[in-house]
């Protein structure tokens, strides 16, 4: 029991810290489809440097780099050259797939140390919580902390409400002479450098090796879940946490052999995302208000 | 520092130049990332771009390829110039191509080529119903279209892989995931020329083209409704208070390119590979987004976006089996080109004017 729920929490990672960049990235009013495109990157951007420097740390180091460089690519197109947020999005993913295929051949067949434990003092020693909670990795750390900083900058603190203001009214927040653009820029690389480490966590926690395409749609579902969401960081954890819940559950029902084929059970995960998407939507679509409202728009300062 | 300015109107040397500068930008950077990754640029340059077109049977494997891309991109035209994101055609492909596969295989001893026709119909059906869901969720309930096209994909491809490997392997398979091979009405033939013989893979199934391209040319700019899907994709507003029923287009244009995504399937399957096996695809919906943007959403353009991205495959497969440079490459290239077409639409739109940094 504990170590499935220790394997529940490792799969939900990647989407919590990709989910959470791509929160703040569409709270500036950006939409950034690339999030797939981003983990791949931040993937094999850690393998490479894991099996360069032989050190798992700099492979969070290199995954948050990889991330940031793919989100500027999106930025200089999307805030600079204003084009259409979704299209190139999906141009990013498409082009990080490629990219990755090719930086990724000579990574083929070779097996990377995973990242350590890092058990805290006294509280690892509590019964059952202690293991859960208080013997993780540092990227499991990080991606809570980075959920509470962000729950709080984005409540209380003033560059969180300019910060919002950005995604909610950028003609406002330019006249009163804030940096539109500067601000989205920062945003759309915040969700990158997170995109990048969540790509990180893969190789470095899940499964030590390069293969094409290994992210199977985990940044797809970590953008479905910033709308489960409804754009409040601590419901990501709850989301990221039944979509670990449902990927654990049909593994575990594979190798048990429940009476369903495999690959019926292989589609539990993309068909939640549709059904949470689906009660979600509804209940947004009477609300408006949690939604960004320039999302997706570009910013054009003409002078 | 640089700024826009908007233009009085559409620049019509940018409408030109943008997708000719955006192929040589493309061709420029992606070729600098592979001599960063220590592979040779000149080969990689010839490999790609030039050895599709080295013979005459390759010439016309370039339009074999094409085939599928047009056919889907120009149901994605109409869907994107509605500004509503279908993603998801490799599912739609699939689908299609999976519906029409079941049917074909309840007849193994037809030889009438009524049945491809047929086929091809429950092709478009199977799509557009894979479509449908997407649709039926966004017109009625606000949910998000990109992100349900998408994970159907996912869905798509699991559901065709047990078909293979459950009801419908063939017993005589050895274990493989394939299943029975379709009867011959099933199949599209190639074309024999009268003293060549065949031409590389060249078939029957690129005369779907022929008649493509010019009917959804007359119904994108000669028809009412491909009006007003122009004008709900660039004014919405507009088309609302015109009392355009958006809904009802939203669901027309996922319908029709789910539909075409399923006919490219089902031409694809039955005119090169015969028979139902896990993988049908490649690509090809994801693909064709690209093709659809190079081709500017117009179906004259996408017929030569077609052939240039088919170009591009080909090419890689080529640098595969030469150079031992893995196919996904395309998608390098495809992405950077796509970023750089974007750009010259933003640029068709605006002036840039260069002005020295000011603090």
């Amino acid at each position: 029991m504990e170590a499935l729920i220790l394997t529940i929490i490792a799969t939900s990672i990647p989407l919590l810290l990709a989910a959470t960049g791509e929160l703040i990235t569409e709270k500036s009013g950006v939409l950034n489809l690339g999030v797939e495109g981003m983990m791949l990157s931040g993937a094999v951007g850690a393998l490479g440097a894991v099996l360069w420097l032989e050190n798992p740390y700099f492979g969070i180091i290199a995954g948050a780099l990889s991330g940031i460089l793919m989100a500027s690519i999106f930025s200089i197109f999307t805030i600079n050259f204003m084009t259409n947020q979704v299209a190139t999005g999906l141009g990013l993913t498409i082009f990080a797939t490629g990219l990755t295929g090719l930086a990724g051949a000579p990574l083929v067949g070779k097996t990377i140390p995973s990242l350590p434990k890092i058990e805290i003092f006294l509280l690892s020693d509590i019964p059952i919580i202690g293991n859960i909670l208080f013997k993780q990795d540092f990227i499991a750390y990080l991606s809570i902390a980075i959920i509470i900083i962000i729950t709080y900058f984005l409540k209380y603190s003033k560059p969180g409400v300019i910060l919002r203001a950005v995604g909610d009214d950028h003609q406002s927040a330019h006249s009163v002479g804030y940096p539109v653009k500067k601000i989205r820029w920062y945003a759309t690389c915040f969700g990158g450098m997170c995109a990048g480490i969540g790509g990180a966590y893969i190789p470095l926690v899940l499964t030590p090796h390069w293969s094409e395409g290994m992210t199977a749609g985990r940044g797809w579902i970590a953008l479905a879940l910033v709308v489960f969401a409804s754009w409040i960081p601590w419901r990501i954890i709850v989301g990221a946490l039944i979509f670990g819940g449902i990927t654990i559950a049909q593994l575990v029902g594979q190798a048990r052999g429940w009476p369903i084929p495999s690959q019926i059970l292989s589609m539990m995960p993309y068909l939640a995302t549709i059904i949470a998407l689906t009660i979600i939507s509804g209940r947004i679509s009477k609300n408006n208000s949690v939604v960004p409202a320039s999302l997706g728009k570009p910013f054009f300062d003409t002078q | 520092m640089i700024t826009f300015t908007p233009r009085d109107k559409v620049s019509k040397n940018w409408t030109i130049m943008g997708p000719a500068l955006s192929i040589f930008f493309t061709v420029f950077f992606g070729l600098l990332i592979f001599a960063l990754l220590g592979y040779d640029p000149l080969e990689t340059l010839y490999q790609i771009f030039i050895s599709p077109f080295s013979r005459i049977d390759r010439i016309s494997d370039v339009f074999v390829k094409a085939c599928p891309l047009i056919i889907i991109g120009i149901g994605l035209m109409l869907c994107f110039r509605a500004n509503v994101w279908n993603i998801g055609a490799e599912g739609q492909f699939i689908m299609g191509t999976l519906l029409a596969g079941s049917f074909a295989l309840l007849f193994p001893n037809v030889e009438n080529k009524l049945l491809i026709f047929i086929m091809i119909f429950i092709g478009f059906v199977g799509g557009a119903l894979w479509a449908f869901i997407p649709a039926i969720l966004k017109t009625k309930l606000n949910v998000n279209e990109i992100l349900v096209s998408l994970m159907l994909v996912y869905v798509a491809m699991l559901f065709i892989d047990f078909i293979v490997r459950g009801p419908l392997r063939d017993p005589m398979s050895f274990g493989f995931p394939l299943s029975k091979p379709y009867s011959d009405g099933a199949l599209i033939n190639k074309i024999t020329f009268p003293g060549i013989g065949y031409l590389g893979q060249l078939h029957y199934g690129v005369l779907f083209i022929v008649l493509l391209i010019p009917f959804s040319w007359l119904f994108v700019n000669k028809t009412l409704s491909g009006f007003k899907i122009n004008v709900l994709g660039a004014a919405p507003k507009a088309a609302r208070f015109a009392g355009f029923k958006q809904n009802a287009i939203t669901i027309t244009v996922l319908l029709i390119s789910g539909g075409l995504a399923g006919v490219a399937g089902v031409i694809e399957v039955s005119a090169n590979i015969g028979q139902l096996q896990p993988e049908v695809s490649f690509g090809y919906g994801f693909t064709a987004i690209i093709v659809a943007f190079l081709g500017r959403l117009n179906p004259v353009g996408i017929l030569f976006a077609g052939i240039i991205i088919a170009t591009v495959k080909l090419g890689a497969d080529n640098a595969q089996m030469s150079m031992g440079i893995p196919k996904v490459v395309t998608g390098l290239f495809e992405g950077i080109l796509l970023f750089f077409l974007l750009t010259g639409e933003t640029l068709q739109k605006y002036k840039i004017k260069w002005s020295k940094v000011k603090k």
